[in-house]
């Protein structure tokens, strides 16, 4: 399963990456792999913005704008101004448990 | 919510904690009925905003300074299934508070986190519970925790492990390496089925204010409100509503990949309208004594259907925060238009009832 096509934030820089793996390591999607010891995306829509890979990445080579992909949050965040959080749901008591 | 926390520790009995020593509390394997029960109040209701453990370190079997540590988040489901995979394995679990939530929402919200994970080790001096310098975060944890910043502050060496806790013991036989396919995350029709209840709880509890605004629609009339002529305008309006929900928190999410369309909105829109077609000449509404009715749901609820769906986007394990963003974008002034002109449709029909035009 895919979602929209082209929208996905994340972007690697070839010259920082030093093909340690990590980021194959973390990503619950299968979008990077090594090729001629260098990561590469193979499948950019595949990316939930999650942001497991530029968090973990000790060179600086990834970039994503990761955040709770949830309506209701980010419905939130356009009303309040602040960035979209899980904790508008805890008044209504449904959040991601 | 308030801030009510239910700790249980299944026969928990904790050990007490000398200078330096490991303090850490015995747990079993096997789940009771009362586990059992949790997890079906928790995939039904709220009450999962309230199942926690108590942070901190738990021997599954008898782990000595060899064993492995696997780190988890103190909400009970998460901790319970990890203790359910490590039967049969002495290991270690280091549970981090994560005010009750799962390690993947709460990784993304920071409690998950490499600061959570650095104070939890040095408290419950992990390092001299194990004579190693490993430990095994879930992978999915790895969206909050900085494997780096851990091993400069604590020496320990943070390994990913696979997404689901199942496949821990094939992953320690396997030398500690996963698959790929350990670590992917999977969305099939029982993981979207059992999420369903959590979207069509929140979407019902709409349905009162809905069903009243429909009387008062249907009802009004220039001498008062009469209940006994709204019925029959607005009973129609009320299962178009329940389909509604049906459709855009139950069926889309369990169909998923089988509705046309990547956009959450469009699929909810499409279960919608087969929806509404099919309830209007099932029940034989197209001999509406009025079409305006039903044009007026026909705008309305294929968007709240839609509306609904794109709620789902929250719970699913393939969405992103821009994609969303770029549906919300689109969605809202569609949504907003198509309200404000069922409504105007509406107060036409009345305004034809009441023969003022």
């Amino acid at each position: 399963m895919k979602y929209l096509a082209d929208v996905v934030t994340l972007e690697l820089s070839q010259d920082k990456c030093t093909g340690c793996g990590r980021c194959v390591d973390v990503c619950p999607h299968e979008v990077f792999l090594i090729r001629d010891k260098k990561a590469v995306i193979i499948d950019r829509d595949r990316c939930m913005e999650c942001g497991a890979c530029a968090n973990n990445c000790e060179f600086g080579a990834l970039k994503v704008d990761s955040g709770v992909g949830c309506a209701a949050a980010i419905i939130n965040s356009m009303i309040t101004g602040g960035p979209p959080s899980c904790d508008c749901e805890s008044q209504s008591g449904s959040c991601c448990g | 919510m308030g801030n009510i926390k239910l700790t249980f520790m299944p026969r928990a009995a904790e050990i007490k904690k000398a200078d330096g020593a490991p303090a850490f509390s015995k747990i079993s394997p096997d789940w009771t009925w009362k586990d059992y029960w949790g997890e079906i109040k928790c995939r039904a209701s709220s009450f999962r905003m309230r199942y926690s453990v108590k942070p901190g370190l738990y021997a599954a079997g008898e782990p000595d300074k060899d064993s492995d540590v696997f780190v988890s988040a103190n909400y009970k489901l998460s901790f319970d299934i990890l203790r359910r995979e490590l039967k049969g394995l002495n290991a270690w679990i280091l549970a981090l508070d994560t005010k009750g939530i799962n390690v993947w929402c709460a990784a993304g919200k920071g409690t998950f986190g490499t600061n959570e994970l650095i104070s939890r080790i040095n408290q419950t001096n992990l390092q001299n519970a194990v004579a190693h310098r490993r430990i095994i975060v879930p992978q999915l944890g790895a969206v909050g925790v900085n494997a780096k910043t851990v091993t400069q502050k604590t020496g320990f060496r943070v390994y990913f492990g696979p997404v689901h806790a199942k496949d821990v013991p094939a992953y320690i036989r396997e030398g500690y390496t996963k698959t790929p396919e350990m670590r992917l995350v999977r969305f099939n029709i029982i993981d979207r089925l059992v999420l369903t209840p959590m979207e069509i709880n929140p979407a019902m509890k709409k349905f009162p204010l809905f069903t009243l605004i429909v009387f008062l629609i249907f009802g009004l009339q220039g001498t008062g409100i009469l209940f006994k002529d709204a019925w029959e305008g607005a009973m129609p309006f009320l299962f178009f509503g329940l389909a509604s929900v049906f459709t855009g928190a139950f069926l889309t999410p369990l169909l998923l990949p089988f509705i046309p369309f990547r956009s959450f909105a469009v699929k909810g829109w499409i279960t919608g309208i087969a929806a509404i077609f099919a309830l209007v000449h099932g029940m034989g509404l197209s001999s509406y004594e009025s079409a305006l009715p039903l044009k007026s749901a026909y705008i309305f609820f294929p968007f709240a259907s839609s509306y609904i769906a794109l709620q789902f986007t929250g719970s699913t394990t393939f969405t992103g925060m821009s994609g969303v963003k770029k549906e919300l974008k689109i969605g809202i002034p569609i949504y907003l238009t198509a309200t404000a002109v069922s409504l105007l449709i509406l107060i036409m029909y009345k305004l034809f009832q009441w023969k003022i035009i």
